[in-house]
């Protein structure tokens, strides 16, 4: 129904912060963009400039091809789903979504239509006659969601809307959510400091990082291609192992590839990563192979995390299933040359 | 609501309490049955004995004209004082949470007007209207405004009403900025983004959620236009012209001190007493159950 354009879009804030540095964000019809990155980067302040709450230093934000820049957040026609869910204490569930179409003037029996299918949709139908007060973190949740799906508007925003929710719920919202999304065809914005969030529910992945795009793009490739460490580290759990190269040479390595002559940081996933004690000709020829001494390990049931030193930098290795190996054990790990990761002095991907 | 600290020992909190107790009784409950034993008391004329006459002083209270006229001064001047008060203070109150420079200066002005007795209060306001002296007075004859609160009965009645307000507005105030400062302000956007325009906010999301300091502020200020404000009426009006602005207060204060019909004028504020022991209990219901969101 719409697409959402930023180009290089700041904010400073009245004390000075400059909270975004130059945002250029293109939103395809009917994509889900997720922001993502650690607290304090401008992701919040970036999704409430395009709500209209806060407003655009520089640069320009366009909904349907239409700059909105100075147009107020009541005539920008999006719905916003926030952290608190800020739903209205002194209404009941059906005048919390009714309250929208009210203010647009809608017809009083298309209100209740809408109201009604709506909440047939979130399975909120025998919560309508009660007040917020009355209902569970994850019910309040919902009717946050049908407040912001009844109006049908060109685009959602959603600001962490299941941060507040325990683990298992937090999963099964993010199934709903994504599916739901899918279903209306709205173009949304979801803002998120959850990695995993990030990686399931994104068509569009931003990672942000102190005010600027650190990379943009469909989750897989950023997983598979990060453009810089703070990527790497940032995308994936655990993170991707990065270990320092001093003039091509890694410390703890065996045998190491060829390195790119700019490489400063090596990086490769734990989940690319081997053990083997023995049989080590079976491994590709130009393979990365290290000596590292096993620090701990982490059954977590489907898998185990061993956590290693090598050349005194810390890795971790992701292994199926049980692992019969102990703090203190001598391994050598492996990783294939295509799995590898080179990144510069400057952090960028060589 | 976290719950209740349970003393084992059952003298301790008695000896604790006793202090507060001891105060109550002595400087509450023993003038209230005095005035309650007074309230059944006839003096004769020249005030060497009284006796005993039941509830004569209280039919005689309540049919007296008097004092049904005073009564309906009172309804007048608190539901007038209230409302004012209140309305002002809001409006100054939603105003001031706009402010973005100097705002803790803007607030601290506000605030000053409560630290002035009701007296003074009184007689600033009288002085300002004052016919023959006051400076708005002056303007107001100047626009074509008959003013002389000595002799019209509303006039005077504005102007009490008017002093009465504006001393209670700084307190009014207080309360509503913080009340203001409770809502969420993400209750605020989101409103904005389900499309309701700055007037519609107000009165659809901020006004109910402020319903709880309005109600308790409507009880204060009734209680103050009831009680408070003797001294204002008195040296603004000294209830007149005629009776035209003798509340309850001032009548109890009239009878009891000036014209000295004792028995009267302790009936007369054994009927105050239960008006405000009502008005609190209402309060206390309503708040609790009503205006509360959680
Ligand atoms: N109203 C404000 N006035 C001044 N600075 C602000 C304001 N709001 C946010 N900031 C600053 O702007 C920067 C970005 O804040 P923002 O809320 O966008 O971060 P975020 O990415 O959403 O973080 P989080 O994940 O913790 O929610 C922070 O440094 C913050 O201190
Ligand atoms: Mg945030």
């Amino acid at each position: 129904m719409a697409t959402v354009d930023l180009k290089d879009v700041c904010k400073v804030y009245a004390g000075g912060v400059e909270a975004v540095k130059g945002v250029s964000i293109a939103i395809p019809d009917k994509a889900l963009c997720v922001l993502v990155g650690p607290s304090g980067c401008g992701k919040s302040t970036l999704l409430r400039m395009i709500a209209g709450l806060e407003t655009i230093s520089a640069g320009s934000c366009a909904i349907d091809g239409k700059v909105v820049n100075t147009i107020g957040p009541t005539e920008r026609d999006i719905a916003m789903v926030f952290q608190n869910y800020a739903l209205y204490p002194h209404m009941k569930v059906y005048d919390n979504m009714a309250y929208g179409l009210r203010n647009r003037g809608t017809p009083k029996d298309e209100i209740d239509a809408r109201v009604r299918s709506t909440a047939k949709t979130l399975e909120l139908e025998h919560l309508l006659e009660r007040r917020p007060r009355e209902l569970s973190g994850g019910q309040r949740q919902r009717v946050a969601m049908g407040r912001a799906i009844v109006r049908n508007p060109k685009v959602f925003l959603f600001d962490e809307p299941l941060s507040n929710l325990d683990a298992k719920l937090r999963g099964q919202m993010r199934v709903e959510i994504k599916n739901l999304q899918r279903s209306l065809g709205v173009t949304s914005v979801y803002v998120t400091h959850d990695q995993l969030e990030a990686m399931t529910l994104a068509d569009i992945l931003v990672v942000m990082n102190a005010g600027l795009v650190e990379q943009s793009g469909s989750p897989l490739d950023i997983y598979e291609k990060p453009a810089s460490t703070f990527v790497a580290s940032f995308i994936g759990a655990p993170p991707m192992n990065l270990l320092p190269l001093r003039s091509g040479h890694l410390e703890g390595a065996v045998t190491l590839p060829p390195v790119p002559a700019s490489a400063s940081t090596l990086g490769f996933r734990p989940e690319d990563c081997e053990i083997r004690t023995e049989g080590a000709d079976a491994v590709a020829d130009g393979a990365l192979r290290l000596l590292v001494e096993v620090e701990g390990v982490e059954p977590v049931g489907a898998e185990s995390f061993v956590y290693c030193r090598v050349g005194g930098e810390r890795m971790v290795v992701r292994v199926p299933g049980r692992v019969e190996i102990k703090p203190g054990d001598q391994l050598r790990t492996y990783a294939r040359q295509e799995k590898l990761h080179f990144f510069g002095s400057d952090g960028k991907r060589v | 609501m976290s719950p209740r600290v349970v003393f084992p020992n059952t003298f301790l909190p008695y000896l604790l309490v006793a202090p507060q107790l001891a105060i109550t009784l002595v400087f509450f409950y023993w003038p209230a049955s005095q005035a309650l034993y007074q309230s059944m008391l006839r003096e004769d004329p020249f005030g060497l004995s009284s006796r005993f006459v039941w509830f004569a002083n209280f039919r005689k209270v309540l049919s007296d004209p008097n004092y049904l006229n005073s009564i309906e001064v009172t309804m007048v001047f608190s539901t007038a004082t209230a409302a004012v008060a209140l309305s002002t203070a809001l409006l100054l109150a939603v105003m001031a949470d706009k402010v973005v420079r100097s705002r803790a200066i803007y607030r601290t002005l506000m605030i000053w007007p409560y630290a002035v007795a009701p007296a003074i209060a009184g007689m600033l306001w009288l002085f300002l209207f004052n016919p023959s002296i006051g400076s708005l007075a002056y303007g107001m004859r100047w626009l074509g405004i008959n003013w002389d609160p000595l002799l019209d009965g509303r006039q005077a009645m504005v102007l009490v009403v008017a002093a009465a307000a504006w001393k209670q507005i700084s307190y009014n105030f207080l309360f509503f900025v913080a009340g203001l400062q409770a809502i969420p302000k993400s209750l605020i956007e989101a409103a904005a983004i389900d499309g309701a325009g700055e007037t519609k906010r107000f009165w659809t999301i901020v006004f109910p959620l402020l319903a709880p300091t309005t109600f308790f502020l409507l009880v204060i200020n009734t209680v103050y236009a009831f009680f408070d404000t003797f001294g204002i009426i008195h040296a603004v009006t000294g209830g007149g012209p005629g009776k035209a602005t003798e509340t309850l207060v001032y009548k109890v204060y009239n009878d009891g001190f000036v014209n000295l019909i004792l028995g009267d004028s302790a009936a007369q504020s054994v009927i105050l007493m239960v008006i405000v022991i009502a008005l609190t209990a209402i309060q206390f219901r309503y708040v609790e159950r009503k205006v509360h969101y959680g």
